[in-house]
């Protein structure tokens, strides 16, 4: 055996080592535990939407859980839809989203035993200084949506199946406006979270439906200012619900639980309507009105 | 590692090599005994080069049979080859010494008292941890015999080992080829430099188109070969 | 756009010292170095020996490969969210939105690379010492370990191509992380978020510390293989 060869085998005996090493860890990575091993992070996953995360509440309320309870919270921020999604996978143990309908779907699917309201804010019709609708200052979002639609103002629509799509397309609804067949050029779907509509918004001299915590928080304001709001149709409702251990076993059942309970509970309430821009109230709780 | 039985004579038993649908060596035959310098002449594309190759094992023939005395060669060659472009390793003078060794097997102790030696034999003991690629091109093919010589081979195989070299490096690797002759080692290399057969070769093995139209002891050949080819090359005609 | 400002958000990142912030930088040095740690041990030995190996489909393997280099990081991300989803084929692991899962995603896009220009270096390497590693035995496999030593700076560029790739793409990591806070955030997703919560000085600050890291382990780098290489020839 010369040197040459030695080192070969040792260069053999080394993968075989790392093999072995992985092989090794699989088994131990995955633990089906619903609760956290002592010292080992005690953490549940949560997916939301971009409103909520790009809004900065999450920033300011699971600090207070984790203090609380220990639970670290990890947040995956998506669509509505894609959240919803992510939550029918078992990829998360909560979902918390805003889109009553589909929310309401999940529970009826047996992805979740319990849809629990938490709180609402409104949506913004947010324009362009230079108003090329003439709507700026109106109430009635229904009327301001045909003006745009009339004279083809530039309109940029997330186009991604979020809850604020879902209100969009709802609202046109409401306004007798069939979008499916009105839409052209001036009509924008960008398939993109909330920030990058805005933001295209900002570049386009358009309008855009937003969520009012994702505008408060947004920076990147240029010339967009809100144009209509006010409209009891904008109102914007959260719910959360834990993934049903029924349908994944592996979910963390009873701390997704003490998520919900939490949020839903007077001192989780007080949090959300604790967090505040400039002064401005973000989101109000509203975990105990019936129906929400 | 001397004491077993000799490689030699090496005998080349009607060797052919077809490469690229035409009879590159041509039903080839010699033996190559023990001791003295062999040069195998010839113009360009003769089949020196590829004659070369075969015997050391780098090609395998069409045809024919190449045997060594001792049956097979074993696991560690004991003949080894240079070439016409040195072929220097990225790293230290010393340490392309150090791999050819450990290629062959030897280590520890041994190895360094191989590569001291030879660094010694050669002079490049100074030039031990230069990068043996920023070595001159003499120098680098006093590197590659170095590095040869250290394997300690019974045969040496050269090819046309000076032909890129200026003719004060080409006269130290001549010199240096002399010297291990006299060392007992066994030399056959190529080339188409008459001078420099002339000045060392015991034996001349004359190819032309990959055929060996005259092998006969180096003053005969001189005083006056045999086959018209070999005439006309002496003569300084070219002949393809 | 104020450029005053983003100069001053990099600089403020830079020296503020922010935990948060340089958990985010440590998770991404982490992660792609990791990732081509992990790329390096698969994909030298791999391309070393796709260079010397002659069989059947080898241009179709070399040429799927070259292909692979260009593969969409959103499409391996993709791949390695479906794998790893819990209702996927390895859920099981409870790999999905974890540091772990990046680098899964990370190596799958630089062991393309690695292979690819480690068989190109060591194709060139071979040509030129054939006749000698021959001559001296050194034939097939026993042939990679000099010649993966002797193309080590070369190979090094190879490294350098594949960290790039993995520390400036966003695609996988934000799909197979999920840009948790605290957990699974790098430079780039954070980038993405900050873009999308509108602060762009803030994303464009983070992504000038990016470049500036990228920039110095590259000097590095290259300052180490220029050193070697003096000594190496």
């Amino acid at each position: 055996m010369t040197a040459i060869d030695r080192r070969l085998l040792l260069a053999a005996g080394f993968y075989a080592g790392l093999a072995g090493l992985a092989l090794a860890q699989a088994p131990a990575a995955a633990p089906p535990a619903t609760t956290a091993a002592p010292g080992e992070t005690r953490f549940i996953t949560v997916s939301s939407t971009t409103s909520t995360q790009d809004s900065g509440l999450f920033g300011h309320i699971l600090p207070l859980f984790k203090a609380k309870t220990g639970i670290e919270v990890r947040v995956i921020s998506q669509g509505t839809g894609q959240a919803l999604d992510t939550g029918r996978r078992g990829d998360a143990d909560v979902v918390f989203v805003h889109a009553r309908a589909q929310e309401l779907k999940f529970v009826e699917e047996g992805f979740s035993l319990e849809r629990k309201p938490v709180m609402y804010n409104d949506f913004v019709l947010i324009g362009p200084k230079g108003d090329p609708a003439g709507i700026a200052g109106t109430k009635d979002i229904a009327a301001a949506l045909v003006k745009v639609q009339e004279r083809a103002a530039p309109f940029v629509s997330r186009g991604d199946k979020s809850g604020t799509h879902i209100a969009e397309l709802a609202l046109w609804k409401v306004a007798g406006v069939d979008i499916e067949a009105k839409k052209g050029p001036w009509y924008r779907e960008i398939g993109q979270g909330m920030g990058a509509a805005l933001n295209s918004a900002n570049a386009m001299g358009a309008y855009v439906l937003s969520d009012r915590g994702t505008w408060l928080s947004f920076k990147n304001r240029g010339d967009l200012v809100i144009s209509v709001e006010g409209d009891k149709r904008l109102f914007n409702q959260y719910g959360v619900m834990s993934v049903n251990p029924a349908k994944h076993p592996h979910v963390k059942f009873d701390d997704g639980k003490l998520f919900v309970d939490w949020l839903t509970s007077p001192e989780g309430q007080k949090a959300i309507a604790d967090y505040k821009i400039d002064g401005q109230q973000l989101f109000f709780p509203n975990a105990q009105q019936a129906g929400a | 590692m001397r004491d077993i039985a000799s490689i030699l004579p090496l005998s080349v038993d009607r060797v052919s090599f077809t490469g690229e649908g035409r009879k590159l060596v041509d039903v080839v035959s010699f033996a190559v005994p023990a001791g003295g310098l062999t040069v195998l002449l010839g113009p360009n594309g003769a089949g020196k080069s590829l004659t070369l190759r075969l015997c050391h094992g780098l090609l395998k023939p069409s045809a024919g049979e190449i045997a060594w005395a001792n049956g097979a060669a074993g696991r560690v060659k004991r003949h080894a080859m240079v070439f016409q472009k040195p072929i220097m390793l990225r790293r230290s003078v010393e340490a392309n010494i150090a791999h050819a060794l450990a290629a062959a097997g030897i280590s520890g102790i041994e190895r360094r008292q191989r590569c001291g030696a030879a660094l010694d034999r050669f002079g490049l003991g100074e030039r031990a941890a230069q990068p043996a690629r920023l070595l001159s091109g003499g120098e680098q093919q006093r590197l590659a015999i170095a590095r040869a010589w250290a394997l300690r081979p019974e045969l040496l195989f050269l090819d046309e080992p000076t032909s890129q070299l200026d003719p004060a490096a080409t006269r130290q690797i001549e010199e240096l080829l002399s010297g291990l002759v006299a060392e007992g080692i066994t030399v056959m290399m190529s080339t188409h430099d008459l001078g420099q057969a002339k000045r060392l070769a015991n034996r001349v093995l004359f190819l032309h188109r990959g055929r060996l139209v005259e092998d006969r002891p180096a003053a005969d050949f001189f005083a006056g070969p045999l086959a018209p080819e070999a005439r006309a090359f002496l003569a300084g005609e070219l002949i393809w | 756009m104020d450029f005053g400002a983003i100069f001053q958000a990099a600089f403020a990142l830079m020296v503020g010292l922010d935990p948060a912030f340089l958990a985010i930088v440590g998770l991404s040095l982490r992660v792609t170095l990791t990732a081509v740690l992990i790329a390096a041990l698969i994909g030298l030995p791999l391309g070393a020996a796709l260079a010397l190996a002659r069989f059947p489909g080898r241009a179709v393997v070399i040429v799927c490969l070259n292909a692979l280099m260009g593969l969409p990081p959103v499409v391996a991300g993709l791949v390695v969210f479906l794998l790893l989803s819990r209702s996927g084929p390895l859920g099981p692991l409870g790999l999905l939105f974890t540091p772990t899962a990046m680098i899964v995603a990370q190596v799958i896009l630089v062991v393309p690379i690695v292979i690819a220009l480690t068989r190109q270096i060591v194709e060139d390497l071979w040509a030129e010492y054939r006749d000698h590693l021959r001559s001296v035995g050194l034939e097939g496999l026993r042939a990679i370990p000099t010649l993966l030593w002797d193309g080590r700076f070369a190979l090094a560029t190879a490294l350098l191509a594949g960290f790039g790739r993995a520390s400036a793409e966003v695609g996988a990591v934000l799909i197979v992380g999920g840009n948790i806070a605290g957990y699974t955030r790098t430079m780039t997703t954070a980038i993405t978020l900050e873009t999308s919560k509108g602060d762009l000085p803030l994303a464009l600050g983070l992504g000038l510390v990016l470049i500036a890291l990228t920039l110095a382990i590259n000097a590095i780098a290259f300052g180490a293989s220029r050193i070697g290489a003096r000594y190496a020839g």
